[in-house]
């Protein structure tokens, strides 16, 4: 068996050869983080199956398909265009990444109004080190959480969005990160930090496309923190391709009577784990962290929240709904800590899977540590398959069992994009639940005559 | 229409029908009554195709095709439908969704243009004002919420939008008050000409005032002990089925 310092080295190593040109190189306090997160990074070493919030998800051997880091010429890859989400031109901004880098060319930037910024972590780096310095919390973060650690180090790329004190914004603005098409696998560490100071409010839409079928790894870290009073969507469409591995950790604080917003979308992807963990630091508080996953072939989605309640009269709602065809795999780990004086904690939790074959999996892990005694907390879990009763009556009106399967599958994921509370964000994200389908009448058999 | 031939089925490996004969041709209104548990809803998912039901025995033909070999939704396309007794309810579909999926695939079916989104909702407009509907059922999801009542009046309007030729219509007068039953008879009705076929099962005689038949069939023990006119279900009214072996409660 291989051990821990071999299978963090060859990282350490690469984290040797580019350091002189990571963003900020110049920046003394960036270095002693980037310095930090490896020595963290060494100490905690890469995840595996024996560690408890790890159990499920397995992680495939990295150094096999010989992922190298990304380069600027990666940004330069070939692309067809930006796939659409919106019907319209909904989004206020859009940012364009390809493969970490910005594309102005494929970027709707003009509109943004006074007191919004979203810019590359490598321009903040330039123009306002101090913000940076001041919000990312490179310890809390990385603390047990050996990707997180490593991004600490190896962060090269990511988005600052920031929102002024009272600044309000309804329209969404979109971020678009456009991975692979590289000849030889490759991964990347982005960066990306979210401010919304007190009192503002905005909708956040960030999504993950493969640029064509090929492996690519992310190793993403997003911090955010929602001011006093402020409110964030923040929504996620993770449709990457069959290869791709995709890790996410996403790291946030709620200040005073303040919202979170948060729903992932995963369509696609070989692995996927988004790790959120929420503090409800301000009270009156709230946080949503729902989502929905469709997965096939031996895709692998995994959801992990943890959301502290730490002052009293936070509220938290999770629900997240999955479909698993083939072989693939769900997991759904959500932990609620309520502390001591976290008095009218109000939580809600459910996770609902439905498998539509009997090869895929799901794995649920609700956790509950509750310290403080005025509480109330609720939470479930079911895996079933359709319901053939309904089938049999969609069928009975002459819906065709291929269609009549899809339509269960969307009603069924339907209640999870409830939880999205921008319209127009909850319309796209059905569309994209639509596009899912066809390609999953695995049960379709032609519409024949009688 | 339907020719039900010495039909023997059984359900969970109980033998439930044993030995049903029954011939509904073009035009006519039959009405099946019976006891509890006797098989009507049995035969009657026979008919529209559920699964888990097993022909040991017999056949049942529609148009002299054999029907058992037809998958659900090919029945329905080629007209057969049936109002449920028990509607099932589908959180997440909206009821216009529902209804449009439905007609246009059988629309596909029969080689007819599929309807339009404007199209679509005229005619479910039109069809649910005819019924009583209110504008939020349509809107709301299939048959989630709904009253007893309701979903009965739900079940009328896909007939409606269906336009079936053979019409099986299990219990729908149970659960509806006085003025909603005169609604679901009228509907029914409409629906009766010498090219179509309707099948009612019901407990009641007073449905079998508004939708009169022209044979009234009495099921028990899986069989169809008595066929007559439609007097017969006022004599059933008044005497019960002790005379076929089974006692009143
Ligand atoms: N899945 C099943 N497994 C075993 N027995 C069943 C099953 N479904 C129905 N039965 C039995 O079949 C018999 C006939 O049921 P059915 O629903 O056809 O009666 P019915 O005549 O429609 O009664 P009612 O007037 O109450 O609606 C009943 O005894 C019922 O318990
Ligand atoms: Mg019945």
């Amino acid at each position: 068996m291989r051990n821990m310092v071999n299978l963090t080295q060859p990282y350490v190593d690469q984290f040797d050869a580019v350091k002189e040109r990571l963003p900020g190189a110049q920046l003394p306090w960036l270095e002693a983080r980037r310095v930090a997160g490896l020595a963290r990074f060494k100490t905690v070493g890469l995840p595996t199956v024996k560690m408890e919030n790890w159990k499920y998800t397995r992680l495939p051997n990295l150094d096999e398909p010989g992922f190298r880091l990304a380069t600027w010429d990666d940004g330069h890859v070939a692309v067809a265009g930006v796939p659409a989400f919106f019907s319209d031109q909904t989004a206020l901004v859009r940012l364009v990444y390809v493969n970490g880098i910005i594309h102005p060319e494929l970027s709707q930037l003009d509109q943004l109004p006074d007191g919004v910024s979203v810019e590359p972590i490598a321009q903040v780096l330039e123009t306002d080190p101090g913000f940076i310095e001041q919000h990312m919390g490179t310890e809390a973060v990385a603390y047990d959480q050996g990707f997180a650690a490593l991004n600490a180090a190896m962060m090269e790329s990511g988005t600052v969005f920031r929102v002024a004190t009272g600044v309000v914004i309804n329209q969404p603005i979109e971020i678009v990160y456009l991975n692979g098409g590289t000849a030889e696998p490759i991964y990347r560490h982005p960066r990306n930090l979210f401010v919304l100071e007190s009192g503002s409010q905005a909708t956040l839409v960030k999504r993950h496309a493969g640029i064509s079928a090929g492996a690519y790894f992310n190793n993403a870290v997003t911090e955010i923190v929602v001011g006093d009073g402020a409110i964030l969507r923040h929504y996620t469409i993770q449709a990457d391709c069959l290869e791709a591995l995709h890790l996410s950790s996403v790291h946030v604080r709620v200040g005073r009577d303040a919202t979170y917003e948060n729903f992932n979308l995963a369509i696609g992807g070989r692995l996927s784990r988004t790790e959120t963990r929420v503090r409800l630091e301000g009270r009156g508080s709230h946080c949503n962290l729902s989502g929905a996953y469709l997965m096939k072939a031996s895709e692998h989605c995994d959801n992990t929240t943890v959301i502290e309640h730490l002052v009293p009269d936070t509220t938290a709602r999770e629900v997240f709904k999955g479909v698993l065809n083939d072989e693939a795999r769900g997991v759904f780990q959500g932990k609620l800590i309520v502390h001591k004086d976290a008095q009218r904690t109000d939580g809600y939790q459910m996770s609902r899977a439905l498998l539509l074959s009997n090869r895929a999996e799901m794995d649920t892990k609700p956790e509950l540590e509750i310290y403080a005694d005025d509480v109330k907390c609720s939470h479930g879990s079911t895996t079933g398959q359709i319901d053939e009763t309904a089938l049999f009556y969609l069928r009975s009106r002459g819906i065709p069992e291929a269609l009549a399967r899809n339509l269960l599958i969307q009603s069924f994921i339907a209640e999870a994009l409830e939880e999205i509370s921008d319209l127009r964000v909850r319309e796209a994200m059905a569309h994209q639940v639509i596009h899912w389908l066809p390609a999953q009448c695995y049960f379709a058999e032609e519409w024949k005559q009688p | 229409m339907l020719e039900i031939k010495n039909l023997h089925a059984t359900v969970g490996g109980n033998e439930i029908l044993k030995g049903i004969n029954l011939t509904i041709n073009k035009g006519e209104v039959h009405a099946i009554m019976g006891p509890n548990g006797s098989g009507k809803s049995t035969l009657s998912y026979l008919i529209a195709g559920k699964d888990g039901y097993e022909v040991t025995k017999g056949e049942i033909l529609y148009n002299g095709v054999d029907l058992t070999e037809m998958k659900p939704e090919v029945r329905a396309a080629e007209g057969v439908f049936l109002a449920f007794q028990y509607p099932i309810e589908i959180p997440g579909v909206p009821n216009t969704t529902f209804l449009k999926e439905a007609l246009n695939s059988v629309r596909r079916h029969r080689g007819e243009e599929e309807l339009d989104a404007m199209q679509f909702v005229k005619l479910i407009k039109a069809k649910a004002e005819e019924l009583g509907i209110a504008k939020d059922m349509l809107k709301r999801a299939v048959n989630v919420g709904f009253s007893g009542g309701e979903k009965k009046r739900n079940e009328i309007l896909q007939m409606a939008v269906l336009d079936p030729k053979l019409a099986v219509l299990d219990e729908t007068d149970s659960g509806l008050d006085i003025d909603a039953l005169k609604v679901v008879s009228e509907g029914v009705n409409q629906l009766r000409s010498k090219d179509r076929a309707i099948l009612v099962i019901t407990h009641y005689q007073r449905l079998l005032d508004h939708i009169v038949p022209d044979f009234v069939h009495v099921l028990a023990h899986g069989k169809i002990q008595r066929s007559g006119g439609k007097e017969l279900a006022l004599e059933l009214e008044e005497k019960g089925y002790a005379e076929y072996g089974v006692a009143a409660e």
